[in-house]
């Protein structure tokens, strides 16, 4: 798997999302399930298909699909394509 | 010696800040929620659709000095849900963010700031029980429109309690974590307003970088949270933070695990934080017990001690009184703080008290021989979802008469729905609106399909034999 179709996978599993639905754009809080329980959600779901554990910055932080890959690259996770 | 009404004394000390650090002092604050209520005849019934911020909080306080009974409502409510509670209450009156998608037709009375006060087309053609001060919707209200009937005795005894047992002193302030129509939050807006402390009125959640900042700014000596939020708290590496300003934290609505209660007893002390657990339910205006500080580390687990102005007993399954320590029981309450009891309609509003001081919690409970209490189970099947009590058997109801075949359990935030229904688009369509009915995120619900709805021989649903699939977010 890609990097790129594990943190799409990681957005599926923890906001409980159609696929097709994982793209650039989503928000926190633009979309009903990218609440904050589904946020927890998509952190622990990133956290173990990556094995990493984020930093609290980088948790508050991760408010969007684009800048979550930004964040990742902190951690040496290059997510492309 | 209503509270609402004393804090006038305050005069010049700041009552609410706003998210941008606006500091309204509690002369401003009280005339400006004065002068919103002047439109509205006392005992009438208003809808105030809240958000965390200074105009709800003003209507709200300017409410219960007018005489005016306010239905707290979020404003993130369901619209379904909203119509249903709108027919249900007949209020005259609805105050609501201008943003609001609700009512845009409506004629506009006033407003205040970011809020416009409408009149509905209700005429109120019936009578208000002169000691109704308050209506909150139930935690266990699961899609219905019932609502708890709080007193203005109800509101100021509890307040009361809770600032003399924390200790709230003037200088505290309190930032909101949850939102205000929770009565937990209202408690904690009220027992600070009480002693003249001051409010930091905020709607982001603790996994938001903008309420880090406003924390960094405006310095909060105290905040409450559900157990979830402090799941939250954990992720974020709280032990890792510096907050010097925090002075003590609460927590309440629902019982933290014994590895998570260790684990903030043990930051809390090496930070200087008094970390102080409660039990309480909006039936019982809001606070019921609480565990002190002192006592934490050595009493870890208990719900602690009743209340000042309050008692707890524990009776058998024949309603005698236990004695014994250490003897499982239901948990009473007595106390002035105990409301009126529930409404369903606006044709319950001139109930009087059905309650009478006594409030017989549904949760069960044991006493050890210090005098602490323990909840060890519940009489009732219900979950707590986000410090919500959602009775299962409510939501089955709820399901059935949707024409879904399922049967509900599962662990307080995360609701297992047991269904013989094999289609996944009927299964996801079920999630869908058991969410919307209960206004939970989807993510609490887990849908497991079962063969059969395992049953013993008098019919009765076996829960037992439902296994326990669980899916939990993984420890840290």
């Amino acid at each position: 798997m890609t990097n790129m179709e594990k943190y799409r996978n990681a957005f599926v599993k923890g906001l409980e999302l159609p696929l097709e639905e994982v793209k650039s754009g989503l928000t926190y809080q633009g979309i009903e399930n990218w609440d904050s329980v589904g946020h927890m959600g998509l952190i622990a779901e990133l956290e173990e298909a990556f094995d990493i554990m984020f930093e609290t910055e980088d948790i508050i932080d991760f408010s969007s699909f684009e800048k979550g890959i930004e964040i990742l690259k902190k951690y040496d996770i290059a997510v492309e394509g | 010696m209503d509270f609402y009404r004393d804090i006038d004394q305050y005069a010049d000390r700041t009552a609410v800040i706003t998210e941008q650090g606006e500091r309204l002092t509690y002369r401003q604050f009280l005339e400006d929620g004065d002068k919103l209520l002047q439109e509205i005849p006392a005992r009438s019934v208003l809808f105030l659709i809240c958000r965390n911020c200074l105009e709800s909080v003003c209507a709200y306080i300017g409410a219960l000095r007018k005489g005016v009974v306010p239905v707290m409502v979020n404003s993130g409510i369901d619209a379904q849900l909203y119509q249903q509670l709108y027919e249900a209450y007949h209020p005259s009156f609805v105050y609501a963010p201008r943003d609001w998608s609700q009512h845009e037709d409506l004629p506009v009375l006033g407003g205040y700031r970011g809020f416009v006060l409408r009149s509905t087309e209700w005429e109120q053609d019936y009578e208000l029980n002169p000691e109704l001060a308050l209506l909150l919707t139930t935690s266990g209200s699961t899609g219905s429109p019932k609502l708890v009937r709080q007193s203005y005795t109800n509101i100021t005894a509890n307040a009361c309690s809770i600032a003399e047992y924390l200790g709230i002193l003037p200088e505290d302030r309190a930032i909101t974590t949850m939102p205000m129509s929770y009565t937990y939050c209202l408690s904690i807006i009220n027992s600070h307003l009480l002693r003249g402390a001051s409010v930091i009125m905020n709607e982001y959640s603790v996994i938001q970088r903008q309420f880090w900042e406003i924390f960094r700014k405006l310095e909060p000596t105290t905040f409450g949270g559900v157990p979830f939020i402090y799941e939250q708290l954990k992720a974020l590496r709280f032990g890792r933070m510096q907050l010097p300003s925090l002075r003590y934290i609460t927590q309440a609505g629902g019982k933290l695990s014994k590895e998570m209660a260790e684990e903030f007893n043990g930051i809390c002390q090496e930070k200087g934080i008094k970390l102080i657990v409660m039990y309480g339910q909006t039936e019982a205006t809001a606070r019921m017990s609480y565990l002190p500080w002192e006592r934490a580390q050595e009493k870890a687990g208990s719900m602690g001690i009743a209340i000042p102005g309050g008692s707890f007993s524990l009776i058998d399954v024949d309603g005698k009184e236990i004695t014994r320590p250490d003897t499982v029981g239901e948990l009473i309450y007595t106390g002035q703080n105990v409301t009126l009891g529930y409404a369903q309609g606006y044709q319950d509003l001139s109930k009087g008290d059905e309650n009478h001081g006594v409030l017989h919690t549904g949760d069960m409970a044991k006493r050890d021989e210090d005098g602490f209490y323990y909840i060890v189970g519940r009489k009732k099947r219900f979950l707590k979802m986000y410090g919500n009590r959602v009775n299962l058997d409510e939501v089955e109801g709820i399901l059935k008469k949707q024409g879904y075949s399922c049967v509900c359990a599962g662990e307080d935030d995360r609701m297992r729905l047991y269904t013989t229904e094999k289609e996944e688009s009927r299964q996801q369509e079920m999630k869908e609106f058991i969410s919307r009915a209960l206004n939970f995120t989807s993510r609490s619900f887990e849908v497991i399909y079962i063969e059969e709805i395992p049953r013993n021989e008098a019919g009765k649903v076996l829960y037992s034999a439902l296994g326990s699939e669980r899916k939990t977010i993984p420890a840290k």
